[in-house]
């Protein structure tokens, strides 16, 4: 029980897909502009890759490793579709939002990387709940994200008021660079050096450190 | 024409606004020779790939596009992320194929670049954004040339930021990934400053 629970929580913070492994931010950051588009785009990625982490894990006997990428790669772009079209027939106003990028699903790196490094080797239930933990931590960096840009950008969350506009008579002036696609790079940036700054065992070693003792310059 | 090149490769940046192809744009901007490689790949296949879907999307998958096989009242536009997804793989292939076999020196420079490009949602999205934007053939090739020139001229500008960026004294936390995340920023901010800019 503990074990399948880790299974679930680790890639929260410590092994974050997006933040860690750096997987997945193609599309993601595109739908940060609200929170509601990027929930959305968060519960159809981890609907299709809890999906395929089962299919694939169910099947994994059977595929020849020759043809493993290209039989993933059909289940995936065939889930997407599924969701794809469900969203359009259900809640067609948020597709016509998220436009392309509820198909760009089935090129995301985090569905094809979890399939291949962990549903490929284990039964179907811990597949399954690494895919949940994974899309969780996906979902938590765009809504992080998204939340910062949709509050500071226009004064809403999830199209809720929170911070009175000037144009209707309150306090707050919106920075419209938050609404931009600059600021979803630097939010992420600073994401990124928080968490690494509560984690040091994931920073970076520089390529070329600074001398420990300044030299001595002759005069 | 030329009003839509210049737009898909500065304002609708495909890397710095629609941030499609981002894996690959930050694992290969390590180094400038190896984004100039990469970038020169996706221009090719970019520009393969988005004139040959639209071809197919528009004879094959349209709505009623299957009119002239005696078909009418077809619509198999929910195909076109599977098709888009087989013909850019395919594509990519073949590419390394014919390369390795008529020009093999322009092989060994690009060669491990382009398996990269055959799931990259660059491509992939370029091709999505022609169909749903509904570009005629001859906007659908300006597009895709256009798309690809931007996204090269992104990696490699970001390639040559982190070339010497490697020499600075970057807080700890913020190496590598975090500094990559904000120098993109700093970038994409200089080209949406040219949002404006109109070709006579």
């Amino acid at each position: 029980m503990l074990e399948s629970l880790r299974i679930v929580t680790d890639p929260l913070v410590d092994k974050n897909p997006v933040t860690v492994h750096i997987l997945g931010i193609c599309s993601a950051l595109a739908v940060t502009t609200s929170v509601a588009t990027a929930l959305t785009l968060s519960l159809a990625l981890i609907v299709v890759l809890t999906l395929a982490a089962g299919i694939i894990s169910l099947i994994r006997h059977h595929v020849p490793s020759a043809i493993r990428l290209i039989v993933q790669i059909t289940i995936i772009a065939s889930l997407v579709v599924v969701a794809d079209q469900l969203l359009q027939a259900f809640a067609y106003e948020m597709s016509q939002r998220l436009s392309v990028f509820v198909s760009l699903i089935a090129t995301n790196c985090i569905v094809l990387g979890r399939t291949e490094a962990f549903a490929l080797q284990n039964r179907p239930v811990p597949s399954m709940l690494d895919a949940l933990g994974n899309g969780a931590g996906y979902a938590l960096v765009l809504l992080v994200v998204a939340s910062i840009r949709e509050l500071f950008g226009s004064g809403t969350l999830l199209a809720l008021p929170v911070l009175p506009l000037v144009a209707d008579g309150g306090w707050y002036e919106p920075m419209r660079l938050m609404l931009l696609a600059p600021s979803a790079f630097i939010i992420l940036g600073l994401l990124v050096w928080a968490i690494r700054s509560l984690r040091p065992g994931q920073q970076e070693t520089p390529e070329f450190s600074p001398l420990a003792q300044p030299r001595q310059v002759q005069p | 024409m030329i009003e839509l090149f210049q737009r898909s490769i500065f304002e609708e940046n495909l890397a710095l606004s629609f941030f499609l192809g981002m894996c690959t744009y930050l694992a290969v901007s390590r180094r400038i020779d190896t984004a100039i490689g990469v970038g020169i790949a996706l221009i090719i296949v970019q520009g393969i790939s988005v004139p040959l879907n639209h071809l197919l999307y528009q004879h094959l998958l349209r709505a009623d596009a299957l009119g002239w096989l005696g078909l009418p009242g077809t619509d198999l536009r929910f195909m076109r992320l599977i098709t888009f997804i087989g013909i850019v793989a395919a594509l990519v292939q073949l590419l390394e194929m014919l390369l390795d076999r008529y020009v093999p020196a322009l092989h060994r420079a690009l060669g491990i670049y382009l398996p990269l490009l055959a799931i990259n949602c660059a491509i992939i999205g370029g091709s999505l954004f022609m169909a749903e934007r509904q570009y005629d053939l001859a906007e659908s090739a300006v597009f895709a040339i256009g798309s690809g020139v931007g996204w090269a001229l992104a990696i490699v500008t970001l390639a040559a930021l982190r070339e010497r960026l490697r020499y600075a004294d970057v807080p700890r936390g913020l190496e590598g990934l975090g500094m990559a995340f904000i120098v993109t920023g700093l970038i994409a901010m200089g080209f949406s400053a040219f949002a404006g800019v109109r070709a006579i």
